[in-house]
């Protein structure tokens, strides 16, 4: 390479360190545009809302003008622990959303990792079919999906019309706002109903989510599903076909090979999936703007549409913005907790192990022709 | 998991063979009835959730031929009991849907014009370009991406209003030109490619912006067309960006008119063959796009999840 450019170098007289210069003018020339619109549209963005969180920004004209004050913690304390309705509203968002989290990433997880088993199958016909299949609803708009959803979740519709084959009443899905582990109870007891966390009961909390956010939960799974089936799939064809044969041929049955073999391999892809999954699922909004609007009885309320809602629609910029930092650390601190959890996990490390001497026997093992 | 290969069974001496010839069918003679009927129950399994996955759409093409009664009444039936366009008559000549479409027309071409321009461009620079302050631009795009969307909903909606482009195509477009995720698709993919075809354009004197113009911009087409893919399908589904970002009925997108007419805002009664018709035309042009590169699509995750 020096051979080549040297000459180069001499007929343009021009040192090593001009050739560099050209390339720094030229490098942010060319990135230039990136970082210019992403600044302005995301970073000082940021910046401006943290700003309007601690101020009393009202809407009216610049959040810099001379009238606008700072007010300290005051909108977060708000919504934090001020006791009243922006306290409460903010709780039932929080409970909404959590119950929301912790159905959707664990089931859509699920549903991916089986479908993408499945479909990985070796000697499966139609592959290209299951797998376009279970993709499609993921390319689709929220929008879209969720206006479908309406309709086949509708008290008349199509899934109550299948629960009707085996003799039962669907819900009224979108119209319910009952806990579905409070099993139809009205009220609890007293030791339940009277502590709160966030102006919420103990007793709402531990409700569940409502039939109408139930909806919204078999809408995410079914939509994100295809997704993540992807990422697995992409995961189970880059497995070692060895150790899967090694386990073969030391007559694992098929279960213990899954969950000893194939599960341990793809724990990065899971760790990947979750982690976009709690970041997705915290973030929950246009299905709730296009379905609900927070309805029944704000039992589909999350914090996403609450932030908008406080914003755009009653002018309480400040907190609105207070919601919308409380979430990012919210998100933040699930993300962590997650991958505290997903590292500390240390069993898995035996079965690495127990891998590893699989791959290291197999090395030894003479192979035979079929390769 | 009961489900799983009954392949469990297969003697040791066959397993090599499974691997290295993995559709070749094997002799006739190995399959058990044991077998037969673990492969028949993962059919009838897969074809199963195919049914719950692909009836969904077929209902809602069906009901919005449908008149608002029959739907009503028959909401799993796939054959209109008499076939009306009426829904779509009304979305065509009675309503603002020719609008909305062309306003996300408008800006799902342009957005996905910026990102394949914007993103190749400082993809090449980080991955080629040896320039000073390399390594902050690359920190600051992580950092920009690690940032919720749903926390940027506020923001974005006052950098737009104090810079006086609330409610204009410039408002709804600019923000989502360029994508830090884009970036970083095209970065990998440059860094992938032998640098020395390169080095001998740059012998021949060809400038920086030439030899990225005229000769790696032609060799990145699979990057590219993630990058379309991607980019048209983030821009033509984006719902809350155009919810801050316009108030002016004449700027509203497909995806802002049909969650309005969802929400009831612009219409009395269910409605449902309107809104479902709606739907089912919002949905065509990504469904287009991803059936046109659905191998790619399924390749590209491949390649995310390496990394």
């Amino acid at each position: 390479m020096t051979a080549a450019t040297a000459p180069v170098r001499r007929r343009r007289g021009a040192s090593g360190r001009g050739l560099r210069r050209g390339q720094t003018a030229a490098g942010w020339l060319f990135t230039a545009p990136v970082l210019v619109i992403l600044g302005v549209f995301l970073l000082v963005p940021v910046l401006m809302a943290a700003w309007v969180s601690v101020s009393d920004w009202t809407g009216r004209g610049s959040p810099f003008a001379g009238g606008v004050h700072f007010v300290g913690a005051q909108n977060y304390g708000a919504v934090l622990w001020s006791g009243g309705l922006a306290e409460s509203d903010f709780g039932i968002s929080l409970k909404n959303n959590f119950w929301y989290v912790v159905l959707v990433v664990p089931l859509q997880t699920i549903v991916a990792l089986f479908l993408a088993v499945m479909v990985n199958r070796r000697l499966l016909r139609g592959r290209g079919f299951f797998r376009t299949a279970y993709y499609f609803p993921s390319v689709t708009s929220s929008v879209a999906i969720t206006v479908l959803w309406l309709f086949l979740f509708s008290a008349s519709g199509a899934v109550n019309a299948v629960i009707a084959w085996f003799g039962a009443k669907g819900p009224n899905w979108f119209n319910d706002p009952d806990g579905i582990f409070h099993f139809g109870a009205q009220t609890g007891p007293a030791f339940l109903t009277q502590p709160t966390a966030l102006g919420v009961s103990l007793w709402d909390w531990i409700g569940g989510p409502s039939v109408a956010m139930t909806a919204f939960v078999l809408l995410a799974v079914f939509t994100t599903g295809g997704t993540f089936m992807l990422l697995f799939l992409a995961a189970l064809q880059n497995l070692s076909e060895d150790v899967e044969e090694a386990a073969l041929v030391d007559g694992a049955s098929s279960a213990q090979r899954f969950f000893r073999v194939t599960l341990p391999q793809l724990r990065p892809t899971l760790f990947t999936v979750i982690t976009l999954g709690l970041i997705g699922t915290w973030q929950v909004f246009d299905q709730i703007y296009t379905g609900t609007r927070g309805n029944p009885s704000k039992t589909t309320l999350t914090p996403a549409y609450l932030s908008y809602q406080a914003a755009f629609g009653s002018n309480e910029w400040g907190p609105a913005a207070a919601i919308a930092f409380v979430l990012f650390a919210i998100i933040i601190v699930f993300t962590l907790v997650q991958r505290w959890v997903l590292a500390e996990r240390a069993v898995s490390k035996r079965r690495m192990r127990w891998i590893t001497d699989y791959q290291r026997s197999l090395a030894e093992r003479p192979k035979g022709g079929a390769r | 998991m009961s489900s799983l290969p009954a392949a469990g069974r297969i003697d040791a001496v066959v397993a090599p063979e499974v691997a290295s010839a993995p559709r070749a069918p094997r002799g006739r003679g190995r399959w058990t009835p044991g077998r037969v009927v673990g492969q028949s129950a993962v059919y009838v399994i897969l074809v199963a959730i195919a049914v719950i996955y692909i009836f969904p759409f077929l209902i809602d093409i069906a009901t919005s031929f449908k008149t608002e009664p029959d739907a009503a009444a028959n909401p799993l039936s796939l054959i209109p009991q008499t076939w009306t366009t009426a829904a779509y008559q009304q979305l065509f000549l009675n309503s603002d849907f020719p609008i909305w479409f062309k306003n996300s027309a408008i800006v799902t071409v342009f957005v996905t014009l910026g990102r394949v321009f914007f993103d190749s461009l400082a993809g090449y620079a980080l991955a080629r370009l040896n320039f000073r302050g390399r390594g902050v631009v690359f920190a600051v795009l992580v950092a920009i991406m690690a940032v919720p969307n749903v926390v940027l909903l506020i923001p974005k909606f006052l950098v737009i209003n104090q810079l006086g482009i609330f409610d204009s195509y410039a408002g709804m477009i600019l923000p989502l030109l360029v994508d830090a995720a884009g970036v970083f698709i095209m970065k990998n993919f440059f860094e992938s490619i032998p640098v020395a075809v390169e080095e001998q354009a740059r012998i021949d004197g060809a400038g920086t912006f030439r030899i990225f113009w005229s000769i790696v911009l032609p060799m990145a087409r699979p990057a590219l067309i993630t990058i379309i893919i991607l980019s048209f399908q983030g821009s033509w589904n984006e719902l809350a960006h155009f919810i801050v970002s316009t108030s002016d009925p004449s700027l509203t997108t497909l995806t802002k008119g049909v969650a309005q007419l969802a929400s009831g805002q612009l219409s009395q009664g269910t409605q449902y063959p309107l809104k479902l018709a709606a739907g089912a035309i919002m949905t065509i042009p990504v469904a287009v796009v991803f059936f046109i590169f659905q191998r790619r699509i399924v390749n590209q995750s491949a390649g995310a999840v390496k990394e």
